[in-house]
């Protein structure tokens, strides 16, 4: 069944990018049937739901911002009254396209993959967890059928109801074990989720009031002075969905979730979600003191969580920590909003969904085995597990090393950055240099040899290596057809929307192939293993012991050898840097609301 | 000129200067302690030695590693000689450095590994300033490009002295000279033995010495760049700065790697940061 739906998804995403866009969806009967009225409903019922969710938790937050939410939708009701026009309720072009595609390519993996993970955790590794799979797949589809409802939605109604659909998918499956812990961070989500969908509401009444309209193409070409409010209140509501900066205790929170969902938040839907809408609204606040304060939570993000991430030793934390890094810089992107930084915005979301995927997917896998997530219990990973080390070095390469997609997107924000705030640059040169430190520390983990170890007989099940190995032909496609993308889907995008657009330009693509072609012809060495080189024991200063790790100290003692990686405890803590992430994130929040209303 | 002949006189004639630099480094430190020193051409006889050694690994792979270095290093001052963009040109350097730190990793010995943990320290200390350096030349001479860059007509000294000192400073770490040898140390009788290239002997150590000589070449281009409208004095200041370098070697001992990166840090902030600020209030 699952492999069924996962089958149409592809399909259909796959025809779908192949049709040119913009599309005319105007004559779409979706005025009639009703569908505004079933939408209507299926709100409330959620609303009812959330209510009583937060009743039944003592929760007083959720009830007050659900309440809210719900004053504020039916504020909006009385003043449009019947008049809402649903004709161009959905709208397709490129950029809508290529999430559609993240979603389906991506989502539909994680959906492969989830199959036989979910068999494991439930038959081997997590038995005490009550079995409700039919419930998880059933959420994941829904998740993945709003994401692509939102990314097409331009009635700004209809993209809220998708949005709360995400909020309300990815509560239920970050809770899905039902322990406390997993309990207290689902609700943790919700509360941050639902505040994102206040001020998502009141952004759709205030945009209703000065314009009459409720199209996002509207609000996107309309004057800014005009929806500027608006503008920032969506903007805050991404922040929310996104992660940002003071919000991204939630997506760490949600680590306790099975790998599939941690996969699923956080490369294809749900933050994804929130960078498209500030990308989407770029043009609406580029250049305002709006657009500057976006622009600073991202960049701050991007610092503080790249910093994070090198404290931690937990590999899903330290994926946690990269994801909301990399979203930063997407938010950045979109804050700056000049035509260069959109283009470098959308280039960063493709190769971060397909190499965090990627990620994600290979840690599940290697936790099951190994019954751990630590990236110090991971040395020598590539001796024992070497298909899913090396797929997971792929990865890593693609989300640090100099040719890959992320480096190259990074080039791209750095460029649009110094035209636009070159001031801004300081937290990009920080922050990536950061990221090189524990992208590297992880990968050297997983190459180092440190004592002889028994391979593990069977790596992957059928339907995870169907997944694994899809998603690495992808990132691995994404990166050698990038040129390909940025023309095909990006820039005529960027175009559409400024007039003009940011290219790579050829002397620099063929560069970065050549460069490419280096780095990949690494494997081949492999091929003359071993000529003519003798091998010898590591110095270990003392005398090594034969067939073990160790050397003979002074007294005679076998003395074993340790080695760990440095996690600069002295000089960062992950405590004050999430202090100064939510004190500062909150700060820069404030003054954005603060310009909108004036 | 054009741009494939300076390729190819820098492909040739970078490994000569690199490893006369490296000889005249080892003759002035001499010096400077009251000894003779080596012949100027030692480092080209320690290779052609090593190129002759047994080939002796912990592991086969490490050697790939090396040879990957190698390549990307050429590579990478390649790029810069020819006149790309300077923030490939970095991203280049900056892969490059990860593989020598892989093999650092992959060698597996304790003290190759804290040679490798150090090198990336070292990475994280001078990149952000590396980066500002590039992002500085492109306030001023509105270009990305080396090219464009050297045929600027103003001297670039001028309008970024913060982002110059902050640069000299980040090749000390670059090289790594004293006090911020915490990765690699010349002498195999200290704490670190001899850290990141501790497991690597024969071939594999005479590529790992060969780019270090297109690396220095590469750097001291770099300096150049900033006097690039008077050749003559932008040669000599290359000089100058790598003397300084090596007078610095002998001063200082070496410190702890919270101090270099802090350090580091600190003078990217206020000295580069500062600088870029100014330039842009300017604009």
């Amino acid at each position: 069944m699952v492999v069924l739906v996962t089958a149409t998804v592809y399909v259909g995403s796959i025809a779908l990018a192949s049709q040119p866009a913009p599309m005319d969806l105007g004559d779409l009967p979706l005025g009639r049937h009703g569908i505004h009225e079933g939408m209507m409903i299926v709100e409330l019922l959620m609303g009812v739901y959330i209510l009583y969710v937060g009743v039944r938790a003592r929760h007083f937050l959720i009830v007050a911002l659900m309440l809210g939410q719900g004053a504020v939708m039916a504020w909006l009701e009385s003043l449009a009254g019947s008049g809402v026009n649903a004709a161009h309720a959905l709208f397709v072009d490129k950029f809508s396209l290529v999430m559609a595609l993240i979603n389906g390519l991506v989502g539909g993996g994680i959906c492969l993959y989830a199959l036989g993970y979910m068999r494991e955790y439930h038959t081997e590794a997590h038995r005490d967890v009550p079995d409700r799979r039919p419930l998880f797949f059933a959420l994941l589809f829904v998740f993945m059928g709003a994401m692509f409802g939102l990314v097409f939605a331009d009635d700004l109604t209809w993209l809220f109801f998708f949005w709360e659909i995400t909020t309300l998918c990815s509560f239920l499956l970050i809770g899905y074990t039902q322990t406390p812990e997993a309990r207290k961070n689902a609700l943790r989500a919700l509360v941050m989720n639902l505040a994102g969908g206040l001020t998502f509401a009141l952004a759709i009444v205030f945009f209703y009031r000065n314009t009459h309209s409720l199209g996002l193409q509207t609000l996107i070409h309309s004057k800014q002075a005009v929806v500027l409010l608006p503008a920032a209140l969506l903007c805050f509501a991404g922040i929310t969905k996104a992660a940002q900066c003071p919000f991204s205790s939630w997506l760490l929170g949600a680590m306790v979730a099975p790998t599939p969902v941690s996969a699923l938040l956080h490369s294809s839907t749900m933050v994804k979600a929130g960078v498209y809408l500030i990308i989407r609204l770029a043009p609406a606040i580029s250049g305002t003191t709006v657009g500057l304060m976006v622009a600073l939570v991202g960049g701050g993000t991007f610092l503080v969580g790249s910093l994070a991430a090198i404290t931690t030793p937990e590999a899903k934390r330290v994926l946690a920590y990269s994801t909301v890094a990399n979203l930063g810089l997407v938010v950045l992107c979109g804050g700056i909003g000049t035509y260069a930084a959109v283009w470098a915005g959308i280039l960063l979301i493709i190769f971060h969904a397909v190499a965090k995927c990627l990620l994600f997917l290979c840690v599940g896998v290697v936790e099951h085995k190994l019954h751990s997530r630590n990236i110090e219990d991971m040395s020598g990973l590539i001796l024992y597990m070497p298909r899913v080390a090396v797929m997971m070095l792929i990865g890593m390469a693609g989300m640090s090393l100099a040719p890959f997609g992320m480096l190259i997107s990074k080039w791209a924000v750095l460029r649009a950055v110094v035209d636009a705030y070159p001031l801004l640059c300081i937290f990009i040169v920080f922050g990536s240099t950061a990221t090189l430190f524990f992208w590297v520390k992880w990968m050297g983990k997983l190459v180092e040899v440190v004592r002889p170890q028994v391979r593990v007989v069977k790596e992957i099940s059928l339907d995870e290596s169907i997944a694994l190995y899809g998603l690495s032909l992808v990132t691995f496609l994404a990166c050698l057809f990038f040129p390909f993308l940025s023309s095909q889907f990006i820039e005529p995008y960027v175009t559409g929307v400024y007039g003009q657009s940011a290219f790579l330009g050829r002397g620099n693509t063929i560069i970065m192939v050549i460069m490419m072609m280096v780095v990949m012809l690494f494997p081949l060495s492999f091929l003359s293993h071993g000529r003519g080189v003798k091998l010898v024991d590591p110095y270990l200063g003392g005398a090594n012991v034969a067939g073990s790790p160790g050397f003979t100290g002074s007294g005679g003692t076998i003395e074993n050898v340790t080695m760990q990686n440095y996690y600069l405890g002295g000089v960062l803590n992950e405590i004050w840097l999430s202090r100064i992430a939510v004190a500062g994130g909150a700060a820069l929040l404030a003054v954005m609301i603060t310009f909108a209303i004036l | 000129m054009n741009p494939w002949l300076r390729l190819i006189i820098y492909l040739v004639a970078a490994p000569l200067v690199g490893g006369l630099l490296a000889g005249w480094d080892r003759r002035l430190s001499a010096r400077m302690q009251s000894r003779r020193g080596p012949p100027i051409f030692q480092p080209f006889y320690d290779v052609l030695k090593l190129w002759q050694k047994q080939n002796l690994a912990v592991c086969f792979a490490q050697n790939y590693y090396i040879f990957f270095f190698l390549l990307l290093v050429i590579f990478t001052g390649g790029l810069f000689f020819a006149g790309s963009d300077l923030l490939l040109v970095i991203f280049a350097l900056t892969t490059a450095s990860i593989f020598f730190v892989l093999g650092a990793y992959k060698a597996s010995s304790p003290f190759s590994f804290i040679g490798a943990e150090r090198e990336l320290i070292q990475i994280m200390a001078y990149e952000p300033m590396v980066l500002l350096t590039a992002i500085g030349m492109y306030m001023v001479t509105k270009t990305f490009y080396v090219h464009g860059i050297a045929n600027h007509s103003d001297l670039l000294v001028l309008a970024l002295p913060g982002v110059f000192l902050g640069f000299v400073f980040m090749l000390e770490i670059k090289f790594r000279k004293s006090p911020f040898d915490l990765s690699s140390s010349h002498h195999a009788h200290q704490e670190l033995v001899r850290g990141i290239t501790t497991e690597f002997s024969g071939r594999t150590l005479a590529m790992i010495e060969v780019a270090h000589w297109y690396e220095t070449v590469f750097l001291l281009g770099w300096v150049y760049l900033f006097f690039a409208s008077s050749p003559i004095f932008g040669v000599a200041m290359a000089l100058v700065v790598y003397v300084f370098t090596v007078l610095v070697d002998n001063v200082f001992a070496r410190m702890k790697w919270q101090v270099a990166l802090g350090s580091a840090w600190v003078v990217t902030a206020v000295l580069g940061f500062g600088n870029i600020m100014v330039l842009s209030f300017q604009r």
